[in-house]
């Protein structure tokens, strides 16, 4: 056999062809990862650790709930207890969407170890919910009539507050002077004066006290906070926070109970130190509207945001806050505004610079909301160097401008619109979100975070926390403290709005400055409608 | 006729090479990007056969769909540019385009997520599974490529 040069050209013509084609293959993949393995050696981010804690061990945790309603249910729910009601309703959802994984995941958590022993609720539906889903022959659930009648009762270790947020301080104060251990619901407080005295009853009790600002746990804000501590941003002048919502479960318009009437709901115990109106079931089930009880979009939604920074950031209460907005997308009736725009200045907060010093100092707190439109505006953290987006992901931009990485910039190894530091841990996890809301709570890591690519509910981590702390001692990552920076700013947001004026922090004395002839809490107590004719109220 | 035999010969072996050289470029840039898997391509697959794709992105299932995707793409490319044994790569290339096309079909009704391009029905991927079917039915290797040398060593040897 023998071949010619013409036969050789023929059968060897595509050997240079595949040699190309490989050689290009490979040095693109192992360029871009050489490129990318640079620019991780020069972040030295690290990927922060699911939390370790210890053990829940000796006798169960002995729990009073007080209310049981939406919160109340969910709280429970991270306790490990869900009514037969939910599960059914969550088994159908399932069958509908596969991938509604909400009954699957609640089965695969993990136990507490916990007992229920008591219910307080205004609303007797409810308070017999309980009762019926969770009471059994070997443990006898009793229900309370006062939170008062709980609390001294000597029957409960702890009580997990999940009323209207004008009983926040009251219950928990009552609480640790009777030093049992409080989980309350944010804001932790209704008014100023409250702040103060919640703080000096937490610090005088042998309590445990933990807010529930469960996104502490969401691991990607642990690795946020490394990306911020080791001057990946650089200098961060502007943070912008929102909120954009736009449907009735959204704008705190909850389905109202059909058997809610003055005799299933002790009225008089809802309203408590509010003042006194009629019954009236809007009020009840939808009191997130109203300042007499709640404390609309700076305490209900600010408040997660500006502790999910505090939490990245440690930058404390602002030195001034000023807030406007108003009541423009839901005009019936409520009086907390459902547009609401909140700047909070830290005028001596950074995190660090890279240019010369003294140059660059301060940074804005930037919150921005409406109940009107739900197009999902993320939370931008913007430095001198770098954009990073806060969420369950987290995405590093450089700045085209930057000081730090001028000459990875130069030479093309990064680009302003390539990001430098992705962080995903649901990477290998597919996920199914029910509603606009909770994807709104999804999307800001409110809801749940990832450990070893499995979903993960927050609350559970925060409560399994708390609880731990009980047991064992140590520090819960929302305490005393973060509830006072969470509460007193969140104050400072609402009565700006409602005074339509600056508030100001003195750091030093640890209290608002003081405007002539306004007195604070009147302010943030009164019910009225501030900027509202009373005719366009429908 | 024996003009037009070689220049049907040579269209089609510039396909042959063309696609040869798709496959093989993306089959070696995963090769060589270990970070790389299948995983998102398959956890967002859509349409009738969504609980197959599903099905693959185990634990246990998903390194191997990954080790196979890449060999099976080397396959391809190899006995493309080469031409040798292109009936075989020719059945592989269809197999993986099928898959490709099932996990996202462009059927109406369902999202296109992440692709180039309008797409109702017929979409590249089909369509290059039907180019896979014309280099099955029309070897060129012997023509141009490896085979060439083969064949003629066969010849050489009858003589």
């Amino acid at each position: 056999m023998k071949w010619t040069r013409r036969d050789l050209l023929i059968g060897l013509g595509g050997l240079p062809i595949l040699g190309a084609v490989w050689w290009a293959g490979a040095a693109t993949s192992v360029g871009s990862r050489k490129k990318r393995s640079e620019i991780l050696e020069q972040l030295n981010i690290r990927p922060s650790l699911p939390p370790a804690v210890p053990g829940i061990g000796g006798d169960p945790v002995k729990i009073g709930v007080i209310g049981f309603g939406i919160r109340g249910e969910q709280l429970t729910r991270a306790l490990g207890f869900a009514t037969d009601q939910w599960k059914e309703e969550m088994r159908l959802a399932a069958e509908e969407d596969p991938n509604n994984k909400r009954l699957e995941d609640f089965e695969a958590q993990e136990p507490l170890n916990v007992k229920l022993v008591g219910i307080c609720d205004v609303f007797d539906v409810r308070a017999e919910q309980f009762i019926n889903s969770f009471s059994t022959d070997a443990n006898k659930i009793k229900r309370y009539l006062t939170y008062k009648d709980m609390i001294r009762s000597g029957d409960v270790d702890a009580v997990v507050i999940a009323t209207p947020d004008h009983w926040h301080a009251p219950m928990s104060i009552e609480a640790l002077n009777n030093n049992v251990h409080v989980y309350v619901e944010k804001p932790m407080t209704h008014t100023v004066g409250e702040t103060y005295v919640l703080r000096e009853a937490a610090e005088k009790s042998d309590a445990v006290f933990a807010v529930g600002h469960q996104h502490r746990q969401t691991l990607s804000f642990g690795t946020a906070r490394d990306i911020v501590e080791k001057g990946t941003l650089g200098h961060v002048s502007l943070i912008q926070t929102n909120t954009n919502r736009n449907d009735d479960n959204g704008a705190w318009n909850y389905d109202i109970h059909e058997k809610a009437s003055p005799e299933t709901i002790d009225w008089e115990q809802f309203l408590g130190t509010a003042p006194k109106v009629p019954f009236n079931k809007n009020h009840f089930f939808r009191w997130r509207k109203w300042w007499a009880y709640g404390s609309g979009l700076s305490g209900d939604l600010l408040t997660h945001d500006y502790d999910r920074l505090n939490c990245v950031l440690n930058m404390g209460i602002p030195a001034a806050v000023s807030a406007s907005g108003g009541i423009y997308t839901h005009n019936d009736g409520r009086n907390v505004p459902d547009v609401i725009q909140v700047n909070m200045e830290f005028p001596d907060f950074t995190t660090g610079s890279s240019q010369s010093k003294g140059k660059e100092k301060g940074m804005t707190f930037c919150y921005s909301a409406t109940l009107g439109n739900g197009f999902n505006r993320p939370t931008i953290l913007m430095g001198h160097d770098a954009t990073m987006e806060l969420g369950n992901k987290l995405t590093v931009w450089p700045d085209g401008a930057s000081t730090r990485y001028a000459d990875m910039l130069e030479s093309e190894k990064m680009r302003p619109n390539v990001p430098i530091y992705q962080y995903d841990p649901a990477a290998t996890a597919t996920d199914a979100v029910s509603s606009a809301t909770s994807q709104y709570f999804a999307d800001k890591g409110l809801m749940w975070t990832y450990i070893d690519g499995v979903r993960v509910d927050s609350t559970f981590l925060h409560m399994r926390e708390w609880l731990s702390v009980i047991k064992n001692g140590g520090k819960v990552s929302c305490g005393i403290n973060e509830g006072f920076d969470e509460a007193i700013s969140a104050h400072m947001a609402g009565l700006s709005w409602k005074l339509g004026r600056k508030i100001e922090w003195d750091a030093a004395s640890q209290m608002l400055k003081q405007i002539e002839g306004v007195d604070f809490d009147q302010v943030l107590l009164a019910n009225e409608n501030w900027n509202i004719q009373p005719e366009m109220v429908g | 006729m024996n003009r037009n035999q070689n220049k049907l010969k040579a269209s089609v072996t510039l396909l042959r090479i063309f696609i040869g050289w798709h496959f093989l470029f993306e089959g070696v840039v995963k090769m060589y990007n270990p970070e790389w898997t299948s995983f998102g391509y398959l956890a967002t697959a859509q349409g009738p056969f969504k609980w197959f794709f599903t099905m693959l992105i185990g634990d246990a299932t998903i390194g191997w769909v990954d080790t196979l995707n890449i060999i099976a793409l080397m396959v391809v490319g190899v006995t493309f540019t080469l031409g040798v044994f292109e009936r075989i790569g020719a059945i592989v290339g269809i197999g993986l385009l099928a898959l490709y096309f099932f996990a996202h079909p462009p059927f109406p009704g369902l999202t296109q997520i992440n692709v180039e391009g309008s797409y109702w029905i017929i979409n590249k991927n089909v369509i290059e599974l039907v180019a896979c079917i014309v280099i099955y039915q029309l070897p060129t290797g012997a023509y141009f490529g490896l085979d060439h040398l083969r064949k003629n060593k066969l010849k050489t040897q009858e003589q």
